[in-house]
């Protein structure tokens, strides 16, 4: 398995993509992954990032970012400008994820989701125990502070799939360093979807 | 950092108002080594008040330009004149019109962005220079490098426009005329007809008071003069101001005042098609910086340039970067800026 800045989610996007192609991150952060990518894929990338000084982080490393919120930011771009829409940790952080995913379908011929799995059995556990919202390694912050505003589970994601008619074409979930192979909503921590449209 | 200062001048150039000025010079510098293929060539366009004098000693852009700058001078070959209407060594309304042997004054044809860009095409087509690596500029320097992209989009491999706008809003335009106006009620201005003369020194000098406020921010103008006296009846931003009005007047002509600026209101990309249709065959890359304290060119124009190219997936990367300092932060925020700009041209190819 590739080793993409120690980032698990990323070796695995990165393997999902096919070389030469054109690929839109959202929330690109600083660009690591777009930039490696270009480096080792041979990739067209752009990236939609809110936070100022990770736009100029991403700028200086040569990669085309757009300083904007991803939901607005989504709408410019024309229908099928990219062979890849990746979304990689912030489904669960914007306000309408469903026109967030529509809209990476309707720019994009396929959409790479990853987020944390709220099912994973250590967050069950956690509010079982504690009765408190859950803290966990993967979902550390208190109620009122958290960026998380919606929570969703891999079978959730799933059920969301089949509801809109979308196909899935790859599905991975992770624990650590490790990829699940039985009971992923009850076991991974990460999920990562490789999905397009009907 | 090598260095060369000199001005060409060219037989003809056929203007956007139906007249042909022939012949005309344009005053130039180059910084850097232009390389065997010719492919390292970054032409950067001054703002309204701005000359050819980008880098070195007293260089308005010295801070971006030089040996491992923003423009690294050491990799590129970066070049700047005087626009076309100035006064700073190209043909403007202060050159002499050749059929009169007097200076042209207000009998100069009008000027827009468009022709000054077409000067500039002749410029580096005759330094041999078939597709510039990149056009940089803040200011109406961006509105030259937006109408280059649109102009010759198969001549220029990147375009850094800064602090600009596709058109002049009326807030712009308002300001340019109470300047225009300011040197045309002086009475020395005389119907343009001041050379060899007394030029309308105070006139242009409120211009210039008028354009310095607009440059800077409510905050910077608090930090840098607050409610500070000068002298015991007089602020220092009174003093400031009118030191700054009073050196314009020594290099700068108020009739160039009036072409350029009029050059700036009247340019409006969207009076050839819509930003989109425009930016249909651009293969040119963006970088589109705004300032989020520039309240004379406010972000949502920059903004409107970015959506039209990410609409036609043009290759654009858009920061708003923040700072104090208003319209001029192009200018002086340049730590931020230098970064960017380098790392976006090291990877843009020709």
């Amino acid at each position: 398995m590739l080793d993409v800045f120690g980032r698990r989610d990323y070796a695995i996007i990165s393997e999902l993509i096919e070389p030469g192609t054109r690929v839109l991150d959202l929330g690109c952060g600083e660009g690591e992954l777009l930039a490696w990518l270009r480096d080792n894929k041979n990739v067209d990338g752009r990236g939609v990032e809110l936070t100022g000084a990770k736009v100029q982080k991403a700028i200086a490393r040569g990669v085309s970012v757009y300083q904007g919120d991803l939901e607005s930011g989504l709408e410019d771009y024309p229908d099928r400008a990219f062979d890849y829409v990746i979304l990689s940790q912030t489904l669960q952080e914007t306000r309408d994820p469903l026109r967030v995913l529509k809209g990476m379908l309707r720019i994009g011929r396929r959409g790479i989701v990853a987020f944390p799995n709220f099912a994973h059995w250590r967050v069950r556990m956690a509010h079982l125990v504690t009765g408190r919202a859950p803290q966990t390694k993967l979902f550390p912050y208190d109620w009122y502070n958290s960026p998380n505003i919606h929570f969703l589970t891999v079978l959730d994601f799933e059920a969301l799939l089949e509801k809109q008619n979308w196909r899935v074409e790859r599905r991975i979930f992770l624990a650590g360093n490790r990829e699940v192979t039985t009971l992923p909503n009850l076991m991974s921590e990460v999920a990562v979807f490789l999905f397009s449209g009907g | 950092m090598v260095t060369a200062s000199a001005t060409s001048t060219f037989e003809r150039l056929d203007l956007d108002c139906g007249v042909t000025l022939a012949p005309v010079e344009v005053a130039y510098e180059t910084y850097g080594t232009l390389n065997a293929d010719k492919s390292n060539a970054i032409l950067v366009l001054h703002a309204f008040s701005g000359d050819a004098h980008a880098a070195g000693e007293d260089g308005w852009w010295s801070k971006m330009i030089g040996p491992g700058l923003g423009f690294d001078t050491d990799r590129h070959f970066v070049i700047c004149s005087n626009i076309l209407g100035g006064c700073r060594g190209t043909t403007g309304p202060s050159s002499i019109n050749p059929e009169t042997g007097e200076p042209w004054a207000m009998s100069f044809p009008v000027v827009t962005v468009a022709d000054m860009v077409r000067l500039q095409k002749m410029l580096t087509d005759f330094l041999g220079i078939k597709k510039l690596l990149a056009v940089a500029g803040g200011s109406m320097g961006g509105m030259q490098a937006l109408e280059w992209a649109v102009a010759y989009p198969d001549s220029v491999g990147a375009a850094l426009p800064i602090a600009t706008t596709a058109r002049h809003s009326a807030q712009q335009i308002a300001f340019n005329e109470v300047g225009r106006q300011a040197i045309m009620a002086d009475p020395d201005w005389n119907e343009g007809n001041y050379y060899g003369r007394k030029p309308p020194a105070r006139g242009l000098s409120v211009a210039r008071m008028v354009g310095h406020i607009t440059y800077m921010s409510d905050t910077s103008m608090r930090e840098k003069f607050g409610r500070r006296l000068r002298a015991p009846d007089q602020f220092e931003v009174e003093s400031y101001l009118q030191y700054r009005g009073s050196t314009f007047v020594d290099r700068f002509d108020a009739n160039s005042y009036l072409y350029i600026t009029r050059a700036m209101d009247s340019f409006d990309l969207t009076q050839r098609g819509t930003l989109p249709s425009l930016f249909e065959r651009v293969k040119t890359r963006f970088l589109v910086i705004s300032f989020t304290s520039d309240w004379l060119y406010p972000s949502y124009q920059s903004l409107e340039v970015v959506s039209a190219l990410r609409s036609r997936n043009c290759d654009v990367a858009y920061c708003n970067l923040a700072s104090d300092y208003g319209h001029d932060a192009f200018l002086v925020e340049v730590k931020e800026q230098a970064e960017i700009v380098r790392g976006f041209l090291a990877s843009t190819h020709a």
